[in-house]
C-alpha cells in the first residue's frame, strides 16, 4: 500500500525495529522488539512512549474563547464554556439519533479551543465543525505537529527532567512546556489508565524530542498492540468498536461526560444533535448498555462474539465489542453491549467461542485501577 | 528434525514424534496467551485442526502434521502459553503423535528446505 501516510516519527519507528502495519491510513508500529506483552507491562510499571501523530489536532479559534466554545457546544454535549483556562475535557460529537460520531479531547488554551480527534474521523469532524460553526469561528487542522504520549508511573519524573513544570500539572491540565528548547503543548492525560502526558510537538523537532525521552532508561517505545490492551484494561472505548454512530452516550455508559449544565432543566440544557433522545435516556431506562466482561477461562473472547443469557438460550442478548488478553490482569478481558437487564455486575453470561458456550462475568471497569494524578 | 509449511517442527522420540511450532512462527504470532491441546488418545488425520492457539493479536489453528494418535500433550504449555515464545523448540512443545503412515514423512521438509521457505 503505497498511499499510506507517515508520521514525523516514521524513520525512528523503522530504526527501532517497529513492525509496521497500516492503521487509519498511516504506516504505524504495532509493536517493537519487546513485543506487546512486555510493552504493556513496561508502560504500567515504568513509562512508554507512543506516537499518536495520526490523530487530528485542530484549533478552533473565534473572536474569543467563549465564541468558539459556544459554537462547539451546539455539536458536543459537554460544558465547554465552563472549562477553565489550562483545563481539558473528554467529549464527543453526537448525531441527530443521539449516536456518537467521534470522541475527542477539548482543551481551553486561553484564546482558543484545542481539539484532538480520531485519525479515521478527522476529515469528517473538521468538515462537520466548519459547516456548523459561525464564519467568525475558524477551524484549522494542525498538520505541522506530531503528537506523542508518554504514559506510566515514570512519566512525571522523566518529563520533569526536561521541564520541571510538568510535575505541577494535575490530571487533565494543559500547559505549554519547553522541552530542550522546543515549545510543546502538553496535557496530563492519556489512553492507558496510567498517569502521563500527551504532547504536541513541532514536526521538525519530534524525532529529537522522542529520542531524548527514549534515552531515559525507564522509557521504551510502545506500539499500537499494547496501546489497545492498555486502553481495554482501563475500560476506555475505541471509536468504531465500543462506540459508534449507533450507540448513544448513555448506552455507552458515558453519561458522566455530559455535565449537569447541559442536562434537562439546567442553564444550557440540550442544544446539541440528538439532545432529545440522549436527555430522555438520562432520565429513563435504556435497552442496551456497555459493560465490562471477564471470561472465566483462559481463552480470549474477542470483538464480534455473541453473548447469551444461558448455555442453551437460542437468541443472543449482546455482543463483545472489544476483547483480548489483559497482560496486567493476567487473564482475558472484554467489553461489550448487553441488554440492560443483564448489565448488573456479577451477572453470568455465555459467549459463543468456536461453537462452545463459555461463561463470563459482568464486571465493573476499569479492570486495572486507574493511576491518575488528580 | 522435520518441518511443515504450517511452521511446525517434528522431532523423533522413539516411535513417536514431538511436535511444536518454530521460532519463526512464534515471532510472527507474537506473545501466546492461550493454548487448547487435543485429547490424549485421539486419532487424528493430517491437516485436522487439532490445536487452537491465541496470541495477543489473534487466534490460529495448528493442524495435525501426519495421520496418527496423540500419545501425550504438554500440559505445562496450556498452563503457561509463553513457553512457546521463550523456548519454542524445547519446553514449548505441543503434543506427541504416533504416526500411522510413515510414508507421509516424505512430504515434510528438512531444515534447509524450511529455512529457504521462511527466507
Amino acid at each position: 500500500m503505497s498511499d499510506l501516510k507517515q508520521t514525523p516519527l516514521h524513520a525512528l519507528h523503522v530504526s527501532l525495529g517497529g513492525k509496521m502495519v497500516p492503521f487509519a491510513g498511516y504506516d504505524l508500529p504495532v509493536q517493537y522488539s519487546l513485543g506487546v506483552m512486555k510493552e504493556h507491562i513496561h508502560t504500567r510499571t515504568k513509562a512508554g512512549l507512543f506516537d499518536v501523530s495520526h490523530m487530528g489536532q485542530v484549533i478552533v479559534h473565534g473572536p474569543s474563547y467563549e465564541a468558539a466554545a459556544t459554537g462547539l457546544e451546539t455539536l458536543i454535549p459537554v460544558n465547554i464554556l465552563g472549562l477553565g483556562v489550562g483545563r481539558q475535557r473528554y467529549g464527543f460529537f453526537t448525531n441527530e439519533d443521539g449516536g456518537i460520531e467521534d470522541d475527542l479531547m477539548l482543551a481551553n488554551r486561553g484564546d482558543h479551543v484545542f481539539v484532538v480527534v480520531n485519525a479515521a474521523c478527522k476529515a469528517a469532524d473538521i468538515a462537520h465543525m466548519r459547516e456548523a460553526l459561525e464564519p467568525e469561528v475558524t477551524v484549522t487542522e494542525i498538520t505541522n505537529r506530531a503528537l506523542l504520549a508518554l504514559q506510566g508511573p515514570a512519566a512525571e519524573p522523566v518529563l520533569s527532567v526536561l521541564d520541571p513544570r510538568a510535575a505541577q500539572m494535575r490530571f487533565m491540565d494543559v500547559a505549554t512546556l519547553n522541552l530542550d528548547g522546543v515549545e510543546v503543548w502538553a496535557s496530563r492525560s492519556g489512553y492507558t489508565g496510567e498517569d502521563g502526558y500527551e504532547i504536541s510537538v513541532p514536526a521538525d523537532a519530534a524525532e529529537r524530542i522522542a529520542k531524548k525521552l527514549l534515552d531515559h532508561p525507564d522509557v521504551e517505545a510502545i506500539g499500537l498492540g499494547a496501546r489497545d490492551s492498555l486502553r481495554l484494561e482501563a475500560g476506555l472505548c475505541l471509536y468504531g468498536h465500543d462506540i459508534d454512530e449507533t450507540t448513544t452516550p448513555v448506552e455507552a455508559d458515558l453519561a458522566w461526560v455530559i455535565q449537569k449544565v447541559r442536562r434537562a432543566g439546567d442553564e444550557r440544557a440540550g442544544g446539541f444533535p440528538g439532545a432529545e433522545r440522549i436527555l430522555c435516556q438520562l432520565d429513563s431506562t435504556i435497552t442496551q448498555k456497555r459493560v465490562g466482561l471477564l471470561p472465566a477461562g483462559r481463552a480470549p473472547m474477542r470483538e464480534g462474539i455473541s453473548l447469551f443469557e444461558t448455555e442453551d438460550a437460542p437468541d443472543p442478548i449482546g455482543t463483545i465489542t472489544s476483547g483480548g488478553f489483559g497482560p496486567t490482569v493476567g487473564a482475558p478481558v472484554a467489553m461489550g453491549y448487553v441488554g440492560a437487564d443483564n448489565a448488573t455486575p456479577g451477572n453470568t453470561l455465555y459467549g459463543e467461542l468456536r461453537g462452545k458456550r463459555l461463561p463470563l462475568t459482568v464486571t465493573k471497569m476499569p479492570f486495572t485501577p486507574a493511576n491518575f494524578k488528580r | 528434525m522435520k518441518y511443515t509449511e504450517e511452521h511446525e517442527w517434528l522431532r523423533a522420540d522413539g516411535d513417536v514424534y514431538v511436535v511444536g511450532i518454530t521460532e519463526h512462527a512464534t515471532t510472527q504470532l507474537g506473545d501466546l496467551v492461550f493454548v487448547e491441546l487435543p485429547e490424549v488418545g485421539a486419532t487424528v488425520s493430517k491437516d485436522d485442526e487439532i490445536v487452537v492457539i491465541e496470541s495477543v493479536k489473534a487466534a490460529s489453528d495448528i493442524m495435525a502434521p501426519v495421520d496418527g494418535a496423540i500419545t501425550e500433550v504438554n500440559t505445562a504449555l496450556a498452563d503457561d502459553p509463553s513457553l512457546a515464545n521463550s523456548d519454542p523448540l524445547g519446553e514449548g512443545w505441543f503434543f506427541k503423535i504416533k504416526p500411522s503412515d510413515p510414508s507421509q514423512f516424505d512430504g515434510l521438509m528438512d531444515e534447509a528446505a524450511y529455512n529457504a521457505l521462511i527466507g
